[in-house]
């Protein structure tokens, strides 16, 4: 099947297109206080943005931009953060994952808004990792051209 | 009467979604179109849920000033769009690992058809 | 074998129309989903979520605090699910091929 030499309009579009779609997956993540979002939305539109790069230019090519081999530690530092927030908040006094004992500032609420701030971001990182992972997985055995 | 349907029609839409996902789970003999009609089951329960959380006149569970919070009959119920959340997300990742299933299995016996399927395996003795 | 699956379907599909008949109807601001009180006069949940979700958390989205703030745990576990899967893909699917003498992932 020819692909990508072929087709200029396709490798084009795509590669001016999807830093545009990691920006707005970065805004659906940080604006997740304020309006519809958060880091299950933000995560998964991450990930759109490299399987579209993978898809119309090949594999070869999309290693520039997120190699493979990436994919699983970046899944396990999700989880490690995630992890992370509920264990710092164990040592400052409060219960596993009570993020109202973190010292970031004097107000209570406004310390469980940070907390909630970090524990979307570990998120965000740890679904976009697993989606592009299971799509590497798939296409494993299988060469192009 | 007209009461009556605008109450209960957006149950049965999720029930006739699922009877649809049935029948490709069941009727098909493809291995890829059973995946395809499980599927389409997850996603009618998803439907059915989130319409399950909705209120006449009432709008998004973000807060508002001009709203206030005293009534919580204005907002509508954001306790079933959190369990679906992580419903959708959970789905992908099954599917992937489904979809993993089904590649080894045509790795091995070579045929995606489910008699031809369970006579290989038979004369394989692996069942 | 096929008149047996196509009467199962329509066994199914009946028993969930007559059962959705007992739920609230769909848009009732006062069902018990959503009442203050509960049957055993403890508060409700989806009420006490939406009277505090602002206050507790210095945040407009209700959704969001209660996805990481009031059920927090759940999200952690459903991470765990999710990381999971993505193992078992890994550990099912990819084979180390030698290729004169070199091994590529």
């Amino acid at each position: 099947m020819e692909r990508k030499k072929d087709n200029p309009i396709v490798s084009l579009v795509s590669r001016t297109v999807s830093p545009f779609i990691m920006l707005f997956a970065l805004y659906v993540i940080f604006h997740g206080h304020y309006s519809p979002g958060g880091g299950f939305q933000g995560g998964t539109m991450l990930a759109a943005a490299f399987i579209l790069i993978r898809l119309s230019l090949g594999m070869e090519i999309s290693q520039l931009q997120f190699k493979s081999r990436w994919a699983t530690p970046l899944g396990s530092a999700g989880v490690l953060i995630y992890f992370g927030t509920g264990l710092v908040a164990l040592l400052f006094g409060g219960n596993f994952l009570d993020y109202g004992f973190i010292p970031f500032s004097k107000v209570v609420a406004e310390n469980r808004s940070i907390g909630i701030l970090c524990i979307e971001i570990g998120v965000a990182i740890a679904v976009m990792a697993i989606i592009v992972s299971i799509y590497d997985d798939l296409l494993e055995g299988s060469s192009d051209d | 009467m007209i009461d009556f349907f605008l109450g209960y029609y957006g149950y049965w839409f999720a029930i006739l979604l699922m009877c649809l996902g049935l029948y490709g789970a069941i009727m098909k003999k493809n291995l890829i179109k059973k995946l395809i009609g499980i599927a389409i089951f997850q996603t009618s329960i998803i439907i059915f849920f989130v319409a399950s959380s909705s209120k006449w006149g009432a709008t998004v569970p973000i807060f508002d000033e001009k709203i206030g919070v005293a009534n919580t009959a204005k907002y509508i119920n954001p306790l079933p769009h959190t369990l679906m959340l992580t419903a959708i997300v959970v789905g992908v990742a099954t599917m992937g690992v489904a979809f993993a299933l089904v590649i080894s299995i045509f790795q091995k016996y070579k045929t995606l058809d489910e008699s031809v399927l369970l006579k290989r395996m038979k004369k394989d003795n692996d069942i | 074998m096929k008149v047996v699956n196509y009467l199962i379907m329509i066994v199914f599909c009946a028993l969930m129309i007559y059962a959705s008949l007992g739920l609230p109807n769909r848009g009732d601001a006062y069902a018990d989903l959503n009442k203050e009180k509960s049957l055993s006069q403890t508060p409700n949940a989806a009420s006490y979520y939406i009277r505090n979700a602002k206050k507790d958390a210095e945040t407009e989205n209700m959704v969001t605090v209660i996805l990481a703030d009031y059920r927090g745990y759940d999200t952690l576990g459903e991470e765990t699910v999710i990381f999971t899967a993505g193992l078992v893909c890994f550990l099912l699917l990819r084979k180390e091929k030698k290729k004169n003498g070199k091994k590529k992932r």
